[in-house]
């Protein structure tokens, strides 16, 4: 091959194995959202688990309660801090969406930045858009 | 045990102890998170760059007709026009194929002897290689471009539809990624064949174990903090943002687990211009693949020849023409 063609994809490999940096060039504005805590979850004040605890498994939590009341039919969940839980994901106040009452502001901004786009809300649904 | 593979799986242990231990016990977060990271960017880009320099200022050899069809002939002879191309546009259909699914692998062959009282050595075709190699490197390549979603904000369609794709089949919270699972099985298998197979294992070198294994470790470690141990995906993700950007701040939170990932994805980057996996550039470069066939339509230059003093048939006539056809001699050009 040619020096010249050689060249030529030598810079357009680099150029794209670059792309983060040069596409970031002088953002600001990476940093990750704050998700708002509802009335609610300030009035709860505590979560199911530990602040990082859920931060990081929260989605293996979901997924506990989900196999406990779809499987066993055991709608009960005992918290580590003793609190107990009507397992659900949006139906009850106890719920994640029920202290957690705004979606969009909550889940979602987290979401949004990570790009997860979880498949639950296909069937399950969200209260607030219900009543609107 | 051979050492060929248990230095290369010890030292790979040892670089993911160095950074664990680096950070859970001497809280060495800058040092794995910041300065090894950007010096692995410089070294991969700057090694990368050197190396391909080079090759392409190196001369350029005769072309190397090891084809596996018929050549460019005379004209009821068919010529297979992209396994023996004598134009640029059948070497591009070449390349692209050769790149995109490995044809050489295809047309691997195994030898054996007959199991019989014969005991006859025969070849036959061996495709394993070749599909442990398209799963292996097609699933590193999704792997890696569904990381792009901790590099950019927000996060492109594209990459979200990958995920999509990838994510498809719906087991368990967070859903099973197939990339993943399918490149630790490959590369798990990549591994069994250069161990158990007594011929590819006398050929196998320390330095071909060594990705192997740093590359299980990479895919272990990225597995197990997304189904198992966890990690705040939040935080990691300000984390790579802010390293991008140039504003690099150490995250809360983030355990040894995660800087040994980094750590061990820095040194595969910076390990990989010094090493056989320059091959991603290679390939392009392949002398038997990469250049068309016409060495009987057209003459090429030796670049390094000696100048050699010649002296062709038709100047041999122009001086004796006379002489010649005084003696009767058929000459081309008769004045
Ligand atoms: C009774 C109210 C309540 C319920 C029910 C509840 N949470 Fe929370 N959640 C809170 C509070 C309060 C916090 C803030 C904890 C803190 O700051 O220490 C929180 C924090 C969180 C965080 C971390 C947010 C951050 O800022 O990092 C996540 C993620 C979360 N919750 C998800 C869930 C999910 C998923 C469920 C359902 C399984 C759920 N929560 C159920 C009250 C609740
Ligand atoms: C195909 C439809 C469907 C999808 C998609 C779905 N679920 Fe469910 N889910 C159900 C049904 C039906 C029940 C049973 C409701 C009951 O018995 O109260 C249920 C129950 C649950 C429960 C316990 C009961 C309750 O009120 O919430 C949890 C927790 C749950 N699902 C979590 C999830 C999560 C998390 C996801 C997304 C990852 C998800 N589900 C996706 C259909 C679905
Ligand atoms: C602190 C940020 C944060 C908040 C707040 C948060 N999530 Fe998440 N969630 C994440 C991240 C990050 C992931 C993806 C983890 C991964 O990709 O490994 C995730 C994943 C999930 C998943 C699994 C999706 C999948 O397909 O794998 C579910 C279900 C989920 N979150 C539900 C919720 C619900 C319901 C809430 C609100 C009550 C919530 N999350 C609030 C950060 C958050």
């Amino acid at each position: 091959m040619s020096k010249n063609a050689i060249i030529v994809g030598l810079v357009i490999f680099v150029v794209a194995a670059l792309f983060p940096f040069w596409f970031n060039l002088g953002r600001s504005d990476t940093v990750a959202p704050k998700p708002e805590l509802s009335e609610q979850a300030k009035a709860a004040k505590k979560c199911v688990l530990e602040k990082y605890d859920m931060r990081a498994n929260h989605m293996s939590l979901l997924d506990e309660w989900r196999d406990s009341v779809v499987r066993d039919a055991d709608r009960m969940y005992e918290a580590a801090n003793g609190e107990k839980f009507q397992m659900s994901l949006s139906t009850g106040d106890n719920s994640c969406i029920g202290c957690h009452t705004n979606k969009e502001k909550f889940c979602d901004k987290c979401h949004d930045y990570a790009s997860v786009a979880p498949y639950c809300w296909e069937c399950h649904t969200n209260p607030k858009e219900i009543t609107q | 045990m051979n050492q060929k593979y248990m230095l290369p799986l010890i030292g790979v242990f040892l670089l993911f102890l160095l950074a664990y231990a680096g950070v859970e016990g001497a809280n060495m977060q800058w040092a794995f998170g910041i300065i090894f990271p950007y010096l692995a960017v410089i070294l991969f880009i700057g090694g990368f760059i050197y190396r391909v320099y080079g090759w392409a200022s190196s001369a350029v050899p005769f072309r190397i007709p090891t084809t596996c069809g018929q050549q460019k002939s005379l004209p009821w002879i068919k010529q297979n026009c992209i396994d023996n191309p004598d134009t640029a546009s059948g070497v591009f259909v070449r390349m692209v194929l050769e790149i995109f699914l490995f044809r050489s692998l295809f047309r691997n062959t195994k030898a054996g002897f007959a199991r019989d009282e014969t005991n006859r050595l025969s070849f036959s075709w061996e495709i394993f290689l070749w599909v442990g190699a398209l799963a292996f490197h097609y699933s590193f390549l999704v792997v890696l471009l569904r990381h792009l979603r901790f590099f950019l904000t927000p996060v492109p369609a594209c990459v979200r539809f990958l995920e999509y794709l990838d994510g498809i089949i719906q087991i368990g919270l967070p859903g099973i990624f197939l990339s993943g699972i399918v490149l630790i099985a490959a590369v798990l298998f990549l591994l069994a064949r250069r161990i158990f197979d007594g011929k590819v294992s006398y050929i196998s070198l320390a330095s071909d174990y060594f990705p192997l294994f740093l590359i299980i470790g990479i895919a272990a470690t990225g597995i197990s903090m997304r189904y198992f141990t966890k990690v705040d995906i939040v935080s990691v993700k300000e984390f790579i943002m802010s390293l991008v950007t140039f504003h690099p701040s150490i995250p809360e939170g983030v355990g040894g687990l995660f800087y040994a990932h980094l750590f061990m994805v820095s040194v595969l980057f910076a390990y990989l211009p010094i090493s056989k996996l320059m091959h991603i550039g290679g390939i392009f470069l392949s002398p038997t693949r990469n250049m068309a066939n016409n060495t009987r339509a057209k003459r090429h230059i030796n670049p390094w020849n000696y100048n050699v003093k010649t002296h062709t048939y038709e100047e041999y006539e122009n001086h004796f023409r006379d002489k010649m056809i005084e003696a009767g001699l058929p000459v081309d050009k008769k004045e």
